[in-house]
C-alpha cells in the first residue's frame, strides 16, 4: 500500500479527466442532430426536408384524370409525347383546386415558335419553320390544332 | 425477484416497446424506400431542340434565382477542322431559347447540362463541413443548414453545376427534384421536355427502359477520364463536348 500513498493527486487528475469526458459527451450529444447517421454521414432529416418541398408541376397523369377527352385527341397526333404542362405551364395549384385556380390559355403565337422556329442546331428531322415566312405573324391556332397539330379539320393535311 | 404482479405490469410495457421496434426508422416520404432506387438521367442529344423548357421548368419548380442555373442548355458549333475548339453559346442558359446562329456549316447541336449526380462526386469529397452528401438512392444533395458557403464544391465540380445562392449564401445545385421523385413523379425538366430528350432513370429498377437503351445505343458520360461515376448518360454525345 505504501507504494500508492502519494497517489492522491492522480485520483484528482482522473476525476478531472472524467468530468471533461462527461462534459464532452454531453456537448456532443447536444450538438449532433438526432437524425445524424440515420442514412449515412449526414443529417437524416435533410432528406425529409428536401422531399417535403411543394411541387409546382402536377405531372401529366394528374391532368389526364380529368381531361381524358384532350388525351384522346392528343394521343392520335404528333404531340402525343408532349406533356400538358410543357405548354400550359405549372398547374399543381389548379389540380389541387380546379374551381378557383383557372389556367390561362397559352398564346400560340409565342408558344409554338419556342420549339418550331428554325435553328441550325436542331435535329434535322424535327419539324421547323421560319415563322415570318410561314405565317407572317398569324396566330398558329388559326390553322393548326395545338393538341393534334395538323391543319384544322376540313383543310387538307399539312 | 420478479413477482407475478411485477411481470403482469411489465408485459404491456414490453408490448409497447416491441411496437416501437417494429415501426423502424421513419422513412423519407410515405411509400418511398430510398434503398430501392438508384437515380440517374438519360439525355438524348439527338432529340434536344434547345427550346429551354427544362431550364424554365427547373427555375419555377425549384425557385432558382434569375441568372443562376441548376440546369442549362448549350449550343455547340463544331467546324470540321476545330474538333478541339468548338464554339459554345448559351444565352441566359437557354432559358429564352436560342436566336438563329451565325454559324455556317459544320456540326451544330444542343447539349442539356445538369448535375451528373456522380457516384464518386468531387463536390462531396471537398466539402469541409459535410454539408454535401449522397443519399442512399444516388442523389447528391446539399444540407443548407450545414453549408458555410465556402465555395469549395463550386470549384470542385468538373461540370460547373453548382453556384452560391445570392441571398442564402449557401451552395445550390440540382436536387434531381428530390421532392418529386420521392412522390413517384418525374423531375420538372423531364416532365416538361417536349421531345423526350431528358428521361429520369432508376438504375435499380429492372423494368426501367434505361436498361434496354443502354444495351442498344451508344451512350457516354461527360469527362469519363475523371472517374466521377457520373450518372447523366448522354446518347450520341459528340467528342467535342466538354
Amino acid at each position: 500500500m505504501s507504494k500508492f500513498k502519494d497517489a492522491e493527486h492522480l485520483v484528482r487528475l482522473a476525476g478531472a479527466c472524467a468530468v471533461v469526458l462527461v462534459l464532452f459527451l454531453l456537448v456532443r450529444a447536444h450538438f449532433i442532430p438526432k437524425s445524424f447517421g440515420q442514412y449515412g454521414h449526414f443529417r437524416g432529416d435533410a432528406l425529409a426536408e428536401q422531399s417535403s418541398k411543394t411541387i409546382s408541376y402536377a405531372g401529366h397523369k394528374v391532368c389526364e384524370d380529368c381531361h381524358a377527352d384532350v388525351l384522346e385527341v392528343k394521343k392520335a397526333g404528333k404531340h402525343a409525347g408532349v406533356n400538358c404542362e410543357a405548354c400550359h405551364g405549372p398547374l399543381a395549384k389548379h389540380a389541387e383546386d380546379p374551381g378557383s385556380v383557372v389556367p390561362q390559355l397559352p398564346d400560340t403565337a409565342v408558344l409554338c415558335v419556342r420549339c418550331h422556329e428554325e435553328n441550325i442546331a436542331k435535329p434535322k428531322t424535327f419539324p421547323q419553320v421560319v415563322s415570318k415566312e410561314h405565317s407572317g405573324g398569324t396566330v398558329c391556332k388559326t390553322c393548326h390544332v395545338p393538341h393534334s397539330p395538323l391543319l384544322q379539320p376540313g383543310d387538307k393535311k399539312s | 425477484m420478479i413477482t407475478r404482479r411485477k411481470l403482469l405490469m411489465l408485459l404491456p410495457a414490453a408490448a409497447f416497446a416491441w411496437e416501437y421496434v417494429l415501426a423502424g426508422t421513419p422513412d423519407v416520404a410515405p411509400n418511398y424506400n430510398s434503398s430501392e432506387h438508384w437515380w440517374g438521367m438519360l439525355l438524348d442529344i439527338d432529340k434536344c431542340i434547345g427550346c429551354g423548357n427544362c431550364v424554365r421548368a427547373c427555375a419555377t419548380e425549384n425557385d432558382v434565382p434569375e441568372g443562376y442555373f441548376r440546369t442549362w442548355v448549350e449550343r455547340y458549333h463544331v467546324a470540321d477542322w476545330q474538333q478541339d475548339t468548338p464554339l459554345v453559346d448559351s444565352p441566359n442558359g437557354g432559358k429564352d431559347g436560342f436566336p438563329e446562329s451565325s454559324a455556317v456549316g459544320g456540326k451544330n447541336f444542343f447539349v442539356p447540362k445538369m448535375c451528373n449526380h456522380c457516384a464518386d462526386s468531387p463536390c462531396t469529397q471537398v466539402c469541409p463541413v459535410g454539408a454535401t452528401f449522397h443519399t442512399p438512392d444516388g442523389v447528391v444533395l446539399v444540407d443548407s443548414s450545414y453549408c458555410v458557403g465556402c465555395r469549395y464544391c463550386v470549384q470542385a465540380c468538373p461540370y460547373g453545376c453548382r453556384f452560391l445562392h445570392p441571398t442564402k449564401h449557401t451552395a445550390e445545385k440540382c436536387s434531381l427534384c428530390y421532392h418529386r421523385i420521392t412522390k413517384g413523379l418525374t423531375t420538372a425538366c423531364c416532365e416538361n421536355c417536349p421531345t423526350g430528350a431528358r428521361q429520369l432513370a432508376d438504375l435499380k429498377n429492372p423494368n426501367d427502359p434505361i436498361h434496354e437503351f443502354l444495351k442498344t445505343h451508344s451512350v457516354q458520360v461527360l469527362k469519363p477520364h475523371l472517374a466521377t461515376g457520373a450518372k447523366a448518360f448522354y446518347h450520341d454525345l459528340d467528342g467535342s463536348v466538354r
